[in-house]
């Protein structure tokens, strides 16, 4: 037991030496593998919010709404107030976890098929908000030339350094650090007393509320934060992108979100990670099939669904999967 | 005083009056069975005591404070705390995992206590731990302690359930059809769980159909029938009753159709 426990901890910190020395090492002049980490880092932390909503027991297909928020929330203000991007980026994340909850509060009632439905629909209005206020947001023709980050400076000492053309190895940190907040974040909340609060609303929330708990407020709690959290992934990319379009976060995008999840094993707080990774790292590599993502996406849903219901990281932790395999629904049960 | 009083309680579900002008009282320290037939409301008296539903009327007082407006994990707080009639645990959890939960209106740590695992978060929980493993020791379920609920025995299930309802040191506790699906012995061992439970000051609320636990549990007997009180008293008064006969049986000219 305590073996394992060990030899897990070398894994991960061998992973964290690869993503956070190795790799940014061995690139940091190919602004291309960066991109696609960097890309792949964001990703990672705007499914790690939908992680959270799986975790109480709801299937959250509205992640893009938010990260598009928190992007649309970033581009506005530096553009029109000239925020600093550092006041930005938590801004964003306040903003989308604002109207996260007060969408949250009617909504988070409905279970199952109906809460995912909605949320399905949640991505489609915010595109079609952002597409009809164009004085605010310039309609489809999007918000282009966001500037990069400049220096974060308190009281004359430079905490950050400002962004400097061409060098990618800056938005690489940026992204690995918002990354490794976000799991660190997530992970004190999962093996906190509000973790297993998380779990019970989703096995039984009639329970929870007989025993006194305030399902309710928890419950607004987990989707708060994964709004915060999709927020400031959006707001993250805008500014590594540099611009921002109604439709950059599709209904699609959200899609992905779940199905990252997915792939990597709801039971497990790294699965959205490495189903992020996997996904991005494996269609960069074979460019030829890149327009045919969404079949490919969809083939293997289906195929994970059925043969691998608790995600790639249940093959490493076998022990665990066959004491859980008698599980009737997997997790999407709502 | 009565710990709970029960005033012209009525629920209407649409058209149909599920209860119907019910007054009861409750008193500190006794057992109080509900029974009826079948459909007769027992159910949804327990759902409007615990505010799982609200009532069309009436009001329901516990330690002279009105709970109908109260949400359910506010009454819970106050002190009332059920058991569902289908088994209703956290089935993917221990039964450790369980009872620990259950201490949840006993948490002194906030939120943000839990979140960066404060010195009163660490007591609470050790505290809980403690409080959880001489319950689950009482209801002779610590052999399963570490055992995932959904592989439990269905008895055992049973039996955490009541350890649930007793983590959160309850005033009033409510049992929903606590003996269904046991077996004679298991039922007697219940029984004397149960009555464990009041004389350690708890007071108790139980809906059954088991008429041999029932007459051996109880206190005090509260027959409904279609959402009406038709009698009160002590078990032995109950089995002579003719409209509780009535009730169950019908009468005679309805047998021979």
């Amino acid at each position: 037991m305590k073996q394992s426990r060990f030899s897990r901890i070398f894994v991960l910190i061998g992973f964290a030496v690869l993503y956070l020395v190795a790799f940014p090492l061995y690139f940091r002049n190919s602004n291309y593998h960066l991109g696609v980490v960097i890309t792949a880092s964001i990703l990672s932390c705007i499914s790690l919010g939908v992680w959270l909503t799986f975790n109480i027991g709801r299937i959250n297909i509205g992640q893009g709404a938010f990260a598009a928020i928190g992007g649309y929330t970033t581009a506005i203000l530096t553009m029109k107030l000239g925020v600093s991007f550092w006041l930005c980026l938590p801004l964003s994340g306040i903003m989308a976890a604002f109207i996260g909850l007060l969408i949250g509060i009617p909504i988070l009632r409905l279970k199952g098929v109906y809460f995912a439905m909605i949320t399905l629909c949640l991505t489609e209005a915010v595109t079609l908000v952002f597409l009809n206020t164009e004085k605010l947001t310039q309609g489809a023709s999007g918000i282009m030339n966001i500037p990069r980050p400049g220096a974060l400076a308190f009281g004359g000492i430079t905490i950050i350094p400002a962004y400097q053309a061409g060098h990618y190895l800056y938005f690489y940190y940026l992204a690995a650090f918002l990354l490794l907040l976000v799991l660190i974040g997530l992970w004190r909340l999962n093996v906190s007393r509000i973790g297993w609060i998380f779990r019970a609303l989703r096995q039984s929330d009639t329970l929870a509320l007989s025993l006194g708990i305030d399902v309710v407020k928890y419950r607004l709690i987990a989707y708060g934060i994964c709004c915060f959290i999709g927020g400031m992934g959006g707001s993250l990319f805008t500014v590594s992108m540099q611009n921002i379009f109604p439709t950059s976060f599709r209904v699609t995008d959200s899609m992905y979100f779940m199905f990252y999840c997915f792939l990597g094993g709801l039971d497990y707080l790294l699965g959205p990670v490495v189903g992020a990774f996997l996904l991005t790292g494996s269609f960069e590599a074979l460019r030829v099939v890149q327009k045919y993502q969404e079949g490919i996406y969809a083939c293997l849903m289906i195929a994970l669904m059925l043969w691998l219901p608790n995600g790639i990281l249940s093959l490493k932790f076998r022990e665990r999967v066959s004491q859980n395999q008698m599980k009737p629904e997997g997790k999407e049960k709502g | 005083m009565a710990l709970l009083e029960v005033r012209d309680l009525t629920k209407h579900f649409g058209g149909l009056a599920a209860v119907e002008g019910l007054d009861f009282d409750v008193h500190e320290g006794e057992i109080l069975a509900l029974i009826g037939p079948n459909g007769a409301g027992k159910s949804t008296v327990f759902n409007l005591i615990t505010s799982y539903l609200k009532p069309t009327r009436g009001s329901i007082t516990f330690l002279g404070k009105n709970m109908t407006r109260l949400s359910m994990h506010e009454v819970a707080r106050e002190g009332i705390v059920r058991t569902f009639q289908e088994t209703n645990l956290f089935k993917e959890m221990t039964s450790m995992q369980n009872v620990i939960l259950a201490h949840h209106l006993r948490c002194l740590a906030s939120d943000w206590g839990h979140f960066f695992n404060s010195r009163r978060a660490r007591k609470d929980e050790a505290e809980f731990r403690d409080s959880a493993s001489a319950i689950l020791d009482y209801l002779g379920l610590s052999p399963y302690r570490d055992e995932l609920v959904r592989n439990l025995p269905h008895g055992h299930q049973r039996a955490l359930e009541v350890a649930l309802g007793m983590a959160t040191h309850p005033k009033l506790l409510l049992l929903d059809e606590p003996f269904t699906g046991m077996n004679p012995e298991e039922t007697d061992s219940a029984i004397e769980m149960v009555k464990g439970i009041r004389n350690r000051g708890v007071t108790i609320i139980l809906v059954e159909h088991d008429m041999r636990a029932v007459m051996g549990i109880s206190d005090r007997i509260v027959v409904i029938s279609f959402g009406k009180k038709i009698a009160e008293g002590e078990p032995k008064e109950i089995q002579h009753n003719d409209a509780v006969i009535e009730a169950y049986l019908g009468k005679e000219e309805e047998e021979e159709v």
